[in-house]
């Protein structure tokens, strides 16, 4: 326990991606199993037991300290499961038989949280924390609690279990949905003394295809007549798979594209996917036959609990644009425009007011394609036009191919929303940003009681290239106001300050923030040095765009 | 030390009591420029100018320049004129551990405090009574200076800079394990560790060397002058060069110390895709390490922890307790649950050199 508590440890201190895949590769070659495999199951929430409640280990601190000393110790610190680890007494268990109980193993804790009895259970959670140090306190206690933010998303956990045998992520996530913890034959896969394991699993996820952003320049050597189109949906990509298992039973599963299974926050899906068969397609909130708008669609998203109220407000439903397979049919080798024909039969076959087609877009020319992308309301999308965030181009022969190949998709996105903002305040950024100030806080103008004033609208630390970051960096450095802390206040006046570009998706209501909009996706697109921050934008303008967002999307959920 | 009998010597003072007492505040008192005795005519750290000074250490927010006259210890007299130049003080007298002097009605007595090389805590006796004044201490054990005694007396002044439980420091060489764990994981990387320029820097070099490395250190240039001033002491650091002139990809694979400031500002990009370290005990709580943007932060501190500070107070058998700067509140009221008389201090301008050591503008190397 001790071992993997220093892995959390140094996780949640570094910020880069690959170093974090080190550090977890370096621990599943150091850790023998079981260990390692239930740190892999910990890290990509493949575990399960009840979970503790915040109470429960409150009260264990408080029969050990001073009420005093507790609260002015949790008033510093911030965290309950970080104080209790910290001030937790140095071996108080009457229990002890000898000196140095060795602490408990990773394995050990998992497998006895998963029988134990929730009257035991302060029992040996104290037992536990007599026997780790302070680390390990803290390991248990946000394992325990269920609490483990640390930043790390199942796919990097696999993605480093797979470097240990030079495999690609993808393997493993395609045997993943047949493995259970502790994975002893996925790491004897991989270390080389042992058979891939096999996927049973009747209702697998196949790697995903994905899209080249196309540029102006590609087009020259593109054909049109090569290609077919179709809308590019702003939603959530999602294979939606099902398959007898050996009992003729159907299985139905719903993944991300990373593979993750989101089955069960979907639930309202589940029934319309009737078939054998694995479609490609996304997920979207659908209204009285109108698709609704990311915005809507994020309501749903990321809740713990599926209520009826949620799968009735935003009913879900799947927009299909290919077909992996028919049945027991693998049709990933077959051409796109092959697979569209056999995904149309599929469709209509299922019958099912919940799934439908992508329809796709007819077009002469690549100027043709241009003016639907501008228009795509006029071009055939229609009252669906709002969720429209661009163009799909898919070459006719394409078979389908994991990953991103070269010259078979490309997604040729909507034109953002752009608008012009002063930038208010600095950050520093993090890791190998550490030195720089990355982290830009943007404002526009509103007339205030004071008169005309800047109210921050958004935040960004990307979009921007190595050399304008040096360039902002020195900016900053040479107009700080004020300092607080991390932050800086730069100068910010009608004619003194910088004028950031800001692109972004969309805009929605926000409580927290002052202004009460908060934008999606906002990045620097251009620094403007030419302007005078008097001459940036007004909040007025963000109010328009989002009162023709919100008019649109309020008409829709009136008629249901 | 920790665990040693608590408060025997109290005891035996106890049969004392025929002779009338001072008291305490009769010989040392807070007053704005530190603390004062009336009797010897002098303050004990004095955060402004003051005709006497007798100084407990170093570190800049308790030693500071434009006194009349200072007694101090040899090394905190050395270390005061690399700072501030020849002329820091008007006349200076160096002291020795346990050596008595006597200066009006008190005598002083300078017993080591473990805090950094020549760190002292000052007795003051007047009469009957003994106030130990212990400026900064730690009872953790430390390569590079005197270890700390615990010294009978009446009155005890402590510090508080970590008196809540949740501060416990472990053993300084497992950090240092973590350290050169992390330098074998990344070689690529240099390891950058923030660490303050007196004390602290040259505690983690001689750990890392009883760790058994010995390829060279790299040192930021405000560091230079006080590591070569411990070496001259006789401390052994092995090879240490200046991080100056040094070619970024020369860097990788190494470690190199620098103050903390300079860990996470311009001078950085002069390291290969630098892992940020910080040696302190303020990285015992995980937000006071992210706010400083710390990727691998090392519990190593130069003050006592919460179970040193209590058992310190134990051990001098003190029955009245001082506390000055820190947490005092937590550390008063379990003075009080063990039957202690305690009090804050409430003196100001302590604690300000590990709070912010920064560096001049421009002096970047």
């Amino acid at each position: 326990m001790n071992r993997f508590a220093e892995l959390l440890d140094r996780l949640a201190y570094e910020p880069g991606r690959n170093n974090k895949l080190r550090l977890i590769e370096a621990y599943f070659r150091a850790v023998g199993d079981p260990d390692r495999g239930y740190a892999l199951a910990a890290l990509t929430g493949a575990l399960s037991f009840k979970h503790a409640k915040p109470g429960l280990i409150r009260d264990l601190i408080m029969e050990r300290t001073d009420p005093v000393l507790f609260g002015l110790s949790y008033d510093y610190v911030g965290d309950l499961s970080e104080t209790i680890a910290l001030m937790w007494p140095r071996g108080t268990s009457p229990l002890t038989g000898h000196n140095n109980p060795p602490p408990p193993t990773l394995t050990e804790v998992v497998t006895t949280l998963r029988t134990l009895g929730k009257t035991e259970l302060p029992r040996q959670l104290a037992r536990w924390l007599d026997e780790l140090d302070e680390t390990g306190r803290w390991a248990l206690l946000k394992l325990v609690t269920g609490a483990m933010r640390i930043g790390i998303s199942a796919r990097l956990a696999k993605t480093a279990a797979a470097a240990l045998g030079n495999k690609d992520p993808h393997e493993i996530e395609l045997i993943w949905p047949g493995l259970t913890p502790p994975y002893t034959e996925l790491f004897a896969w991989l270390e080389g003394h042992g058979e891939k394991p096999a996927n049973l699993d009747p209702a697998p996820f196949r790697p995903v295809m994905l899209a080249h952003a196309i540029e102006d320049e590609d087009f020259a050597d593109l054909d049109a007549a090569d290609y077919i189109a179709e809308w590019k949906w702003d939603g959530i990509r999602v294979q939606a798979v099902s398959g007898r298992d050996a009992q003729g039973h159907l299985q139905v599963r719903l993944y991300s594209r990373t593979g993750e299974d989101i089955t069960r926050s979907f639930p309202d899906l589940t029934p319309s996917q009737h078939l054998p068969g694995a479609i490609d397609g996304e997920l979207l909130v659908m209204r009285d036959g109108r698709v609704q708008s990311f915005n809507v669609l994020q309501q749903r998203l990321n809740r713990k609990v599926v209520s009826p109220k949620l799968t009735r407000d935003f009913p879900m439903h799947l927009r299909a644009y290919d077909l992996l397979a028919d049945g027991d049919n693998d049709l990933r080798e077959l051409t796109f425009a092959e697979r569209r024909e056999k995904l149309e039969a599929f469709v209509k076959k299922l019958d099912d007011p919940r799934i439908d087609l992508s329809p796709t877009i007819a077009f002469e020319n690549w100027e043709a394609l241009r003016a639907a992308r501008a228009d795509p309301a006029s071009a055939g999308a229609g009252a669906d036009a709002e969720a429209v965030e661009g163009v799909m181009l898919k070459r006719r022969d394409a078979p389908y191919l994991p990953g991103r190949p070269k010259g078979q998709w490309w997604k040729w996105k909507r034109d953002p929303h752009i608008i012009d903002a002063v930038l208010m305040y600095a950050q520093r950024g993090h890791g190998k940003r550490s030195s720089f100030y990355s982290d830009y806080t943007f404002g526009v103008w509103t007339s205030g009681e004071e008169g005309e004033q800047l109210v921050p609208v958004g935040k960004a630390y990307f979009g921007f290239t190595d050399e304008e970051l040096i360039e902002i960096d020195r900016f900053v450095r040479r107009n700080t106001v004020e300092k607080f802390g991390p932050v800086r206040h730069v100068v910010h006046e009608p004619n003194q300050g910088l004028v950031l570009e800001v692109a972004f998706e969309g805009l929605q209501r926000s409580t927290r923030h002052k202004s009460g909009i908060a934008m999606r996706f906002p990045r620097i697109s251009r620094l403007r040095w030419d302007k005078p921050p008097r001459d940036a934008d007004r909040l007025e303008t963000l109010e328009k765009l989002l009162k023709a967002d919100t008019a649109k999307n309020l008409v829709t959920s009136d008629n249901h | 030390m920790r665990g040693s009998s608590p408060r025997m010597t109290a005891k035996h003072r106890g049969g004392t009591d025929y002779i009338p007492k001072m008291r305490p505040q009769d010989i040392l008192s807070p007053v704005a420029a530190g603390l004062f005795c009336k009797g010897g005519n002098f303050h004990v750290d004095p955060v402004r100018p003051v005709e006497r000074a007798v100084i407990t250490h170093g570190h800049s927010d308790h030693a500071r320049a434009g006194h009349g006259a200072v007694l101090a210890t040899q090394e905190t007299l050395d270390i005061m004129r690399l700072r501030y130049g020849e002329n820091f003080a008007g006349s200076t007298q160096a002291v020795r551990y346990g050596e008595e002097i006597r200066l009006g009605d008190v005598t002083v007595k300078f017993h080591p405090a473990g805090h950094v090389l020549g760190s002292a805590q000052i007795a003051v006796s007047c009469k009957d009574t003994c106030i130990v004044a212990s400026g900064d201490y730690k009872d953790q054990r430390d390569p590079t200076c005197a270890p700390f005694e615990a010294v009978p007396c009446d009155v005890f002044i402590t510090e508080a800079t970590f008196g809540l439980p949740v501060f416990r420091h472990g053993d300084a060489a497992l950090e240092v394990k973590k350290l050169l764990a992390s330098v074998t994981l990344f070689p690529e990387r240099a390891h950058l560790v923030g660490a303050y320029s007196l004390g602290k820097a040259q505690r983690v070099i001689a750990l890392i060397r009883e760790a058994g490395y010995d390829a060279p250190i790299y040192l930021h240039g405000a560091m230079e002058k006080i590591t070569h001033y411990y070496q001259t002491r006789g401390i052994a650091l092995g090879e240490l060069k200046p991080v100056r002139g040094m070619k970024k990809a020369d860097l990788a694979g190494t470690i190199a110390l620098a103050p903390p400031t300079a860990t996470s500002d311009i001078w950085t990009r002069r390291f290969p895709d630098p892992v940020t370290a910080f040696a302190s005990g303020w990285m015992r709580v995980r937000a006071r390490a992210r706010q400083r943007g710390v990727e691998l932060p090392l519990v190593i501190s130069d003050h006592a922890d919460w179970d040193g500070l209590t058992a310190t107070i134990q051990a001098t058998g003190a029955g009245e307790i001082w506390v000055t700067h820190g947490q005092e509140d937590a550390l008063v009221h379990w003075c009080q649950t063990q039957g202690l008389a305690a009090r804050p201090l409430d003196l100001v301008g302590y604690g300000d050199e590990e709070e912010s050591e920064t560096l001049a503008e421009g002096e970047e190397a």
